[in-house]
């Protein structure tokens, strides 16, 4: 096997390690780009790329958006060229399951197609990602749904296709909201629950949650806050939804979207360190020879001081690209990964994005449009520093504020700022 | 190397505006303008990034 050879310009710097071979486990987007990023740095060994899904790498923004409304179908939605498979050399394999690693022995076990089988890694990368929360009491209830993956997006998009009486949305998260926006674009009626008194506003603060819940109520949405679930009640079928105040929600379909979580139990007793997610160094080694990235990795990101484990898209592909590189060099040459997450929903005629780290006791000042045309860009500050940018409908605005605070500009600097 | 973007598909979220700001650049106006179309070939690593992170696929390379 010929030695990892660097070439472009990343890895310049410290010890290049020669491997053999790379196994990533998680054939989704932090994945796949990292594959992807290995070939670019001029790693030559065999990769496998381990998934349990049946399906290709493909997108999933676009399962709560166009293929649920029915603009796309799932044949757009592929994250790589099926050439690109073939000349970046790939062990693809898919319907296949990791279901155990031992770090000290350094064995991957699996199970798929071809059986169960046990083989050593040298380089590993995690990238398992997550898998939506659900509410006990609904399992194998027909009419009730979560969205993580395609098989979800299409069994729920068979459901609209019926023509639902109500959508029931537990949940006003960012997934929950494109969910009623997409439904109430089929002229579905949608009720949505959510627990908070506003929607995100646990996030974005009270004034931005209720500039969401004002989107959501003008576009029809029946919208219930402060108030939980207390029973999903049907027989095969759901049809209806008791809630904590004691009203009753008729609905022939129910969508749950109450958060994820990190897809880390085949790693128990692995010997790696598992909190909310597989716990990461600052350059996203959680141990020798073994990276993670995307959904389920955790890690301190020195530019917040903070630990964080983020589910964006573009923080997997970052990521993914950066734990890539991470497993071809030494501790000498590594470098923390230090973005500012950025993420962007679509619900209704409403693009929103949200770029840093924002809470909902920031300073708030809103510095471009206005909060009654629901067109905006709203800036975090946080100890005199810019923390976060919220638009609504600004994406040029966001992009801005994000370089400012990539470059540590402080909140009056921002807020004064012409841009 | 030649940059195509489909419009179409482009939400002029300013990602690759962000990564090759000699490039692409969203205006005042939020529509996407491309600076060069057709860069040299020490800008391709950078363009293939652009390709990779715009969220809507609006990006591609010919050539
Ligand atoms: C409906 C929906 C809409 C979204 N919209 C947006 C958006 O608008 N903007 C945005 O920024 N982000 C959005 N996201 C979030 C974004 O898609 C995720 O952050 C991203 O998919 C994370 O990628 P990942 O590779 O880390 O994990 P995942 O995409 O979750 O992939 C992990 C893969 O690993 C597989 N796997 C798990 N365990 C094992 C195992 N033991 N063995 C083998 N394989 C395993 C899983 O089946 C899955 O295929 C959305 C997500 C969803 C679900
Ligand atoms: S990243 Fe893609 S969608 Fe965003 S402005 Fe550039 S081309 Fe358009």
């Amino acid at each position: 096997m010929r030695p990892a050879l660097p070439e472009a310009g990343h890895l310049h710097r410290g010890l290049i390690l020669s491997r053999d071979s790379v196994h990533i486990v998680g054939a989704s987007l932090a994945g796949i780009r990292a594959a992807e990023a290995l070939r670019r740095e001029g790693f030559s060994g065999t990769i496998a790329l381990i998934g349990d899904e049946p399906h290709r790498p493909y997108d999933r923004p676009p399962l709560s958006k166009q293929v649920l409304s029915g603009a796309w179908e799932p044949d757009r939605i592929g994250l790589t060229k099926p050439e690109k498979f073939d000349e970046i050399e790939l062990d693809l394999r898919l319907s296949t399951r990791a279901t155990a690693f031992d770090l000290a022995s350094r064995s991957l076990t699996t199970s798929g197609p071809d059986g169960e089988r046990t083989e050593n890694v040298d380089g590993l990368l995690i990238a398992t990602g997550a898998r939506c929360r659900s509410l006990p009491g609904t399992d194998g209830m027909s009419g009730v749904h979560i969205l993580r993956g395609l098989d979800d997006a299409l069994a729920l998009r068979a459901d609209f296709d019926r023509g639902p009486k109500r959508v029931v949305v537990v949940g006003a998260g960012f997934i929950g909201a494109e969910v009623a926006a997409t439904a109430r674009g089929r002229e579905i009626p949608v009720t949505m629950v959510e627990a908070l008194p506003t929607p995100l506003g646990r996030v974005l603060g009270e004034q931005m949650g209720s500039v969401m819940a004002d989107v959501h109520r003008e576009h029809g949405v029946d919208l219930r806050t402060g108030v939980g679930v207390d029973s999903v009640n049907g027989g095969d079928r759901v049809e209806s939804v008791t809630l904590s105040d004691g009203s009753l929600i008729e609905a022939d379909v129910v969508v749950i979207g109450i958060g994820v979580i990190p897809n880390t139990e085949w790693l128990d007793g692995s010997g790696l360190e598992i909190d909310n997610g597989i716990v990461c160094d600052a350059t996203m080694l959680a141990a020798p020879g073994v990276t993670a990235a995307g959904d389920v990795a955790r890690w301190p990101n020195h530019r917040f001081d903070e630990v964080m484990r983020v589910e964006h898209w573009d923080n997997a592909i970052e990521q993914g690209v950066h734990a890539a590189k991470r497993l071809l060099v030494d501790d000498s040459a590594a470098q923390p990964f230090t973005p500012v997450p950025w993420f962007w929903s679509d619900q209704y005629d409403r693009k929103i994005q949200l770029a840093g780290r924002v809470r909902a006791d920031d300073d708030l000042e809103i510095v471009e449009g206005s909060l009654e045309e629901h067109r905006f860009a709203a800036l975090y500050g946080r100890e005199g520093r810019l923390v976060g940018v919220l638009g609504f409908n600004r994406p040029r605005h966001v992009m801005q504020y994000k370089m400012m605070i990539q470059d540590g500009v402080s909140f009056a600097d921002a807020v004064s700022a012409e841009i | 190397m030649k940059i195509v973007v489909d419009f179409d598909l482009c939400e002029s979220n300013a990602i690759c505006m962000q990564i090759a700001p000699d490039l692409f650049e969203v205006r005042d106006d939020d529509f996407l303008y491309v600076l060069n179309e057709e860069p040299g070939e020490d800008s391709r690593a950078r363009v293939e990034e652009c390709v990779q992170r715009c969220p809507k696929q609006a990006i591609s390379i010919e050539g």
